[in-house]
């Protein structure tokens, strides 16, 4: 997983609400047995036309949009099935930090398991980044992920909030089973004292 | 100790350890695999050079993309036969018990997992596939995953989760004639909205939930990710314990006993809190449908559709304007009466042994409407079987119902059975998203009995004027 500390890049604004992953990226894309190549497919209802030719009007198909690190949208983002497809989609496509009023539960930890850093702020915020966004390629936006800020193109600041471990597995750039398997210890001791309370859980085994 | 929910009591008998920003390591007691969110687990796994520590608490199986016809040809699709080839290779690799594709216990996951036992009241249980809540019917804390999470499972046998807050859905009451689970849920999702129960556990709770028998609860549950939350949950009782006594994975004799004692302590304690309650009145609940593209359009199957002009919040009148174009349907129209061309029976929402005789018993002596495709898609090997012992296949294929192999199928359109452009369906799975069941197809969700009324008609009609 690549760390994730000061991002500077460009913006996208997709102004919709509950965005599914099925728009973000389609079941029949699901087929792969990799997590990369996905990003040709990302959105690919919204970007594509029936015929498979570019949707110009969609923005992710619009320079400099192209090569958005950062995409902003309204709330619910990533409702919908819980494949981490979505996630793979977006970081092959090439974004890094998803900004939206609110995610689904399963996205949202989704995004932080692939090292997208996913940020809430109210709608009226998201808003005001949106416009920044669509001011084209010379408005990047920063995210400070150490500081917990956001910053502008004219230089002001946006703080927000973000779990203290899912920060620091981010900036350090740490899977999580890493982490889990440091207290290895701690399982089996609930693993011994469990079969000893209830020992009438079965195990599975196939004759 | 102060009192507590069903939830409550599951988490914390689950707690390894709680780390500082009170993240709890929380011990999964069974992990279910199929082909598609597994491989790049499996491949994690491997490139880390990690174990799969529990082959003993897993169970693998293909669902999502198999065919649901002749199966004893070689799959079609290139991808799908590589995703299940892939699975096959990783179980043997990893020593995970798994029933194969020409297994009669082959099946839908989330039916396969209650029907053999392997799902049982007070476990945790997770999956990689958003629908594992339907286990929760057990009384057990179940709920999907993604792929990291798969592979965190498979090496440490925890995830690493903070705890959900409570929520409780209250129906009380008796429904009338033709309204089942899935009309209650689709009610419940109508009233609370596709980010209701966001953050939250829902634990299902009140007379009209007690009455339904366990395929009902698995329905509630399955669908309580459209209504935004992590988990649904049942409290397990006399029906759920009649339900897994002599399941194949279940305890047997004396252990089952001191199993049924310790479930019998889950049931929420008086005066638990309970961050938000919702009631609704089983009474008020009548056959209903959804008209648009996300689960939360429910109306009664005796509504019209509604009118974006009248709606105040520009996004939002946008949005129904879009679902509106997408469904090809006219602002106040009336829904039933609509023709439609695909009626699928099927999916962990409506596949069992219930909901076939609840669409058998429309289906009767009737014959489907001509141009209308319909199909009967069993949740398990299992499920098809006692069907056919039942001879309910008989009276599909009478009606002239297609009669297939176990599976996802058009629930999500991953393997052949896809609507075209344009189709209108009328299908008793749990998403209705722009192309879910293939590009360009439109989908009403509704109950088992709804669906096989629209297939004998032809269009959408109250399964009420049939019974
Ligand atoms: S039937 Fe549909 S919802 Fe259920 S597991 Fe299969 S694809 Fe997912």
């Amino acid at each position: 997983m690549d760390k994730f500390t000061v991002l500077t890049g460009i913006a996208a604004a997709l102004p919709e609400e509950n965005i599914d992953t099925d728009k973000i990226i389609p079941a029949r894309f699901l087929k792969t047995t990799k997590r990369s190549g996905l990003g040709v497919n990302a959105f690919d209802s919204m970007r594509y036309r029936a015929d498979g030719s570019e949707n110009p009007d969609f923005v992710l198909n619009q320079e400099p949009y192209r090569k958005a690190q950062i995409l902003i949208t309204f709330d619910n983002l990533g409702c919908g099935s819980s494949r981490e497809h979505a996630p793979w989609a977006l970081l092959d496509f090439g974004i890094r930090c998803v900004i939206a009023p609110s995610f689904a539960d399963i996205f949202h930890n989704n995004c932080f398991k692939n090292g997208i850093l996913p940020i809430v702020l109210p709608r009226p915020v998201c808003e005001q980044l949106m416009a920044d966004a669509r001011m084209g390629g010379n408005a990047r936006l920063t995210i400070d992920l150490p500081r917990q800020v956001v910053i502008r193109p004219d230089g002001s600041e946006v703080p927000f909030e973000v779990d203290p471990l899912r920060k620091k597995l981010l900036l350090e750039g740490l899977d999580d089973i890493g982490q889990t398997l440091q207290h290895e210890k701690a399982i089996e001791t609930f693993e011994t004292e469990r079969a000893q309370a209830q020992p009438w859980i079965p195990r599975i085994v196939l004759d | 100790m102060a009192p507590r929910t069903l939830f409550d009591k599951i988490w914390d008998s689950h707690v390894v350890e709680t780390l500082p920003d009170k993240t709890a390591i929380l011990y999964i007691d069974r992990h279910l695999v199929h082909e598609v969110t597994s491989p790049q687990a499996f491949e994690g796994l491997r490139l880390s050079g990690r174990r799969l520590r529990h082959p003993d608490a897993t169970i693998a199986v293909v669902d999502h993309n198999v065919p649901t016809s002749d199966r004893t040809q070689p799959i079609a699709e290139a991808e799908s036969r590589n995703q299940i080839e892939t699975l096959e290779r990783n179980v043997k690799e990893f020593g995970v018990p798994y029933f194969p594709l020409l297994s009669a216990r082959q099946g839908i996951v989330h039916v396969v997992g209650p029907e053999q036992g392997i799902s049982l009241p007070g476990m945790t249980i997770v999956c990689g596939d958003s629908h594992t809540s339907t286990h929760g019917a057990m009384g057990a804390l179940a709920f999907g995953i993604g792929t990291s999470e798969v592979e965190h499972v498979m090496a440490t046998q925890t995830i690493l989760q903070k705890p959900a807050k409570n929520m409780k859905v209250v129906v009380e009451g008796q429904v009338g004639p033709g309204v089942t689970a899935k009309d209650i849920m689709l009610a419940i999702i109508g009233h609370i909205g596709t980010a209701g129960g966001t953050g939250h556990v829902i634990e299902f709770a009140g007379s009209a939930i007690r009455d339904l028998d366990m395929a009902g609860r698995m329905t509630l549950c399955n669908m309580s990710i459209e209504a935004g939350a992590r988990a649904g949950l049942v409290a397990p009782d006399e029906t759920t314990f009649e339900y897994v006594r002599g399941r194949p994975f279940a305890p047997k004799g004396e252990a089952f006993d001191e199993a049924v004692a310790y479930w019998k302590t889950l049931a929420s304690d008086e005066g638990a809190h309970y961050d938000r309650v919702v009631e609704l009145r089983a009474e008020d609940i009548t056959p209903v449908l959804t008209w648009g593209t996300s689960p939360e359009t429910v109306i009664p199957v005796t509504g019209n559709v509604p009118d974006p002009a009248k709606e105040t919040d520009p996004a939002r009148r946008k949005q129904m304007q879009r679902m509106l174009d997408y469904m090809g349907l006219e602002a106040g129209q009336k829904i039933a009466g609509t023709p439609v061309d695909v009626v699928f029976i099927g999916s962990c929402t409506n596949s069992r042994i219930e909901d076939l005789r609840a669409a058998a018993s429309i289906a009767a002596g009737r014959k489907v409407a001509p141009g209308v495709r319909a199909m009967i898609v069993p949740g398990s090997g299992i499920v098809k079987a006692q069907a056919e012992e039942e001879g309910l296949d008989k009276v599909f294929l009478e009606a002239g119902f297609e009669w297939r192999e176990a599976g996802c199928s058009m629930c999500l359109g991953m393997n052949p059975d896809r609507l075209t452009p344009g189709q209108r369906c009328a299908s008793t799975s749990n998403r209705n998203f722009e192309g879910r069941q293939g590009p360009g197809g439109r989908t009403h969700l509704l109950s088992p009995a709804m669906a096989a009324a629209a297939a004998v008609t032809g269009c959408l009609t109250d399964v009420r004027e049939l019974i």
